[in-house]
């Protein structure tokens, strides 16, 4: 037995370590899950430690990602219950067991530092840089020569330029009616609530028929960027561009790739621009590096495609193509990707030159499999990628 | 079942796992653990995990342990208060209406009694005998003898704002009706939510619920399941379909078969007389057990037939050591 019960006290305060120790391992477990857990751990959960484990988790976590975390934080935790014991293991940097059993090192960053807040080898946070606003306001005319200007040759001043010019793109998202209605003045669907409560009013002399139309939503949108060495300009840009859009009313989720996939929706809620594309590239290792299409597009389609893209997604790819090895399994993927979406957009920074032609393999086996192919090099080029988008489509439909 | 069945709650987790086992769910402690805590809080308990893996059958097996009724409510894209939960009856109230007006004619009215009548008539039109009730109403009625189970299935369907809906129902089990005001359970129902995750369910929805994530049998517990669901089934058969299942589920296949799958795939093969797996029968059934043209086409040949001598490999050895 664990605990006993005439100790509940002391239960209820281990209870709240624990659920301190989850959340400063990034667990988002509020005060309201710690009561369901000590309510639960009042009918069961104490007999065993098993059950008591079934028991914490099924109040504390919810989401399967957090199940691994949860599971190491709690052997850890929970392997001496004695308070005095791991109170000291809380304050020193290193943890005192009894009897030989060397704790193995936390496998989880995360939750080594929330276990042991004070070990030297961890770093501060940086702190942010402020990125100094440029006033300086462009004449018409450069302003025309910095639409045409290319992301990956632009100084320094000219970029940040391009970056306001961006936020002041007008942003309007392709409109996709939904199954859901709004009430309307003009006749379609009749709203028989809002009528027969009108004519009841009346004592139902006045017949006033009210309507309703179909609520018009944007539709969501799903960044897939290439950050390999001779994307990451072009792919830097376009996530602000993302995060712009984001900020819009759009739904955006965005996930980055080099030789892996990395999901970076949350890193790019945050309010500001630069903090938010700086966040994705801190947290990203493989920036400029090598890039590896095939299993990238592989990890998404396996395991991200089903959760968040809906039929009415529309997908940016950002990336140039050029994959070596085998582009049958390229093309297979790509194809599967744009089954599970309603638009696949292509944007490749190659096409920033005139004569270029898409004679590489890997180009080759991507192109069948997507609806627009567009260059993305410069500002003109987004300004145009935002009128496809926010056009109805009128390519092809798929019917599933 | 026993001629007097023992509806009452379970007592204890073990209590839980038996009276689920005697109805031939065979549940993992964790599971039994979860629902246990949910019937004793009175809390929703919300399953995720991929298909086939019994979670609405756990709503299903549930009300008939305690003699509930089930009520479900399917959900899908679109779906709103009029689906879910309530709707006036406009045709009814268009009668009504009629009738108010052919009453009226014929008393010689003067302007006071008119405008009671209107009154009288808008209470009347927007009352309880006017209201369709839905999934979610009935669950909540203060008219039902006993609470019934209630099941919303596949909730990652349905769309966000029907999600901030049922807010107000799993949290006070009550759904408020803006012309007839709130309708409150007098005990709560039992809920049980399901989600495939092929979206992320908001924080909110889940704060209110236990949560559990429904995996994949093992080997011990999807042999026990298989014996139990089909009976008549050859030792020898059962335990080939579950190793083979088993390392179906370790290959990276678009949708791996569920527990669900299992069964069927059994039921097709005991159709077809199988006594043993064998290459052919196991390419001629792939369809009942794979739902995806790619995983099919990277199942059939070899591949198949190479799990199936490890299948057999494993057997040989398993048998001659023990």
């Amino acid at each position: 037995m664990l605990f006993s019960k005439n100790s509940p006290g002391r239960l209820a305060e281990n209870v709240m370590h624990f659920a301190r120790v989850l959340r400063s391992a990034g667990m988002p477990v509020g005060s309201d899950r710690v009561h369901t857990a000590l309510a639960a751990l009042q009918v069961a959960g104490l007999e065993s430690k098993r059950d008591f484990h079934a028991v914490l988790s099924a109040c504390l976590i919810d989401r399967i990602e957090h199940r691994e975390l949860f599971d190491q934080a709690f052997v850890l935790f929970w392997r001496d219950p004695d308070l005095m014991g791991r109170m000291r293991a809380l304050l020193l940097p290193k943890v005192n067991v009894k009897e030989g059993a060397q704790p193995p090192p936390p496998e989880n960053r995360r939750l080594g530092d929330a276990l042991f807040p004070h070990q030297p080898n961890r770093k501060p946070d940086e702190p942010e840089q402020e990125q100094i606003e440029v006033n300086a306001e462009l004449t018409w005319n450069d302003r025309e020569v910095l639409r045409q200007a290319d992301f990956d040759t632009m100084t320094a001043d000219e970029w940040r330029e391009a970056q306001r010019l961006l936020s002041q793109l007008k942003l309007v998202f392709e409109p996709l009616p939904t199954r859901r209605t709004r009430r309307a003045t003009r006749p379609g669907r009749a709203d028989w609530r809002a009528t027969l409560s009108a004519m009841a009013r009346h004592g139902g002399e006045l017949w006033d028929t009210r309507w309703r139309a179909p609520r018009i939503q944007s539709a969501p949108l799903l960044v897939l960027a290439d950050i390999s060495g001779s994307m990451s300009r072009y792919s830097r840009m376009l996530l602000h561009f993302a995060h712009a859009l984001g900020h819009a009313d759009a739904k955006v989720e965005s996930f980055v790739f080099g030789t892996r996939l990395t999901r970076t929706t949350r890193l790019l809620k945050s309010r500001d621009p630069d903090i938010a594309v700086a966040q994705v590239v801190r947290s990203v290792a493989d920036w400029s590096g090598g890039t590896r299409i095939t299993t990238s597009l592989h990890d998404f389609n396996q395991h991200w495609a089903r959760r968040v893209l809906t039929g009415r997604s529309t997908v940016l790819l950002i990336s140039d193509g050029l994959e070596h090895g085998d582009t049958r399994q390229l093309a297979f993927e790509m194809e599967r990707l744009h089954k599970r979406c309603r638009r696949l957009v292509w944007l490749n920074p190659l096409l920033r030159f005139d004569r270029f032609e898409p004679r590489a393999a890997g180009i080759q086996a991507m192109l069948p499999h997507c609806d627009r192919f567009l260059p993305a090099h410069n500002l003109q080029s987004l300004a145009d990628l935002v009128d496809v988008l926010s056009a109805p489509d009128t390519g092809r439909r798929r019917h599933h | 079942m026993s001629p007097t069945p023992d509806l009452a709650l379970p007592t204890s987790i073990d209590d839980t796992l038996s009276r689920l086992a005697a109805l031939d769910y065979v549940a993992d402690r964790q599971l039994a653990t979860c629902v246990y805590l949910a019937l004793k809080l009175q809390r929703p308990l919300f399953l995720e995990g991929e298909p086939g893996t019994g979670k609405t059958e756990i709503a299903r097996t549930l009300a008939t342990m305690l003699g509930r009724p089930l009520i479900r409510l399917q959900c899908y894209e679109g779906l709103d208060l009029a689906g879910a939960a309530y709707e006036w009856n406009y045709g009814r109230q268009m009668m009504e209406i009629r009738l108010a007006e052919a009453t009226s004619d014929n008393t010689t009215d003067k302007a006071g009694s008119a405008k009671a009548s209107r009154d009288a008539l808008a209470n009347e039109l927007f009352s309880e005998r006017f209201l369709t009730k839905r999934a979610l109403l009935q669950a909540i009625d203060p008219a039902n003898p006993v609470p019934p189970v209630l099941l919303i299935d596949e909730l990652d369907r349905a769309d966000e704002p029907f999600e901030a809906f049922l807010l107000e129902v799993l949290a006070d089990y009550q759904i408020t009706i803006p012309e007839l005001g709130t309708v409150k359970a007098t005990q709560p129902p039992i809920v049980i939510l399901t989600s495939n995750r092929t979206r992320e369910i908001h924080d909110a929805v889940k704060r209110r619920c236990l949560y559990h994530w429904v995996d994949f049998p093992d080997a011990k517990r999807e042999l026990d399941i298989l014996q139990r669901r089909v009976p008549g089934i050859g030792p020898a058969l059962a335990a080939q379909i579950v190793a083979f299942i088993q390392k179906l589920r370790s290959i990276e296949l678009t949708k791996l078969p569920g527990i669900a799958e299992t069964i069927e795939w059994t039921r097709a093969l005991m159709e077809l007389d199988a006594m043993v797996l064998d290459p052919e029968v196991v390419q001629h059934t792939l369809g009942v057990l794979l739902k995806y043209q790619d995983d099919i086409v990277r199942m059939q040949g070899s591949e198949a037939a190479r799990l199936l001598d490890q299948v057999r490999e494993e057997a040989r050895v398993a048998g001659s050591t023990g």
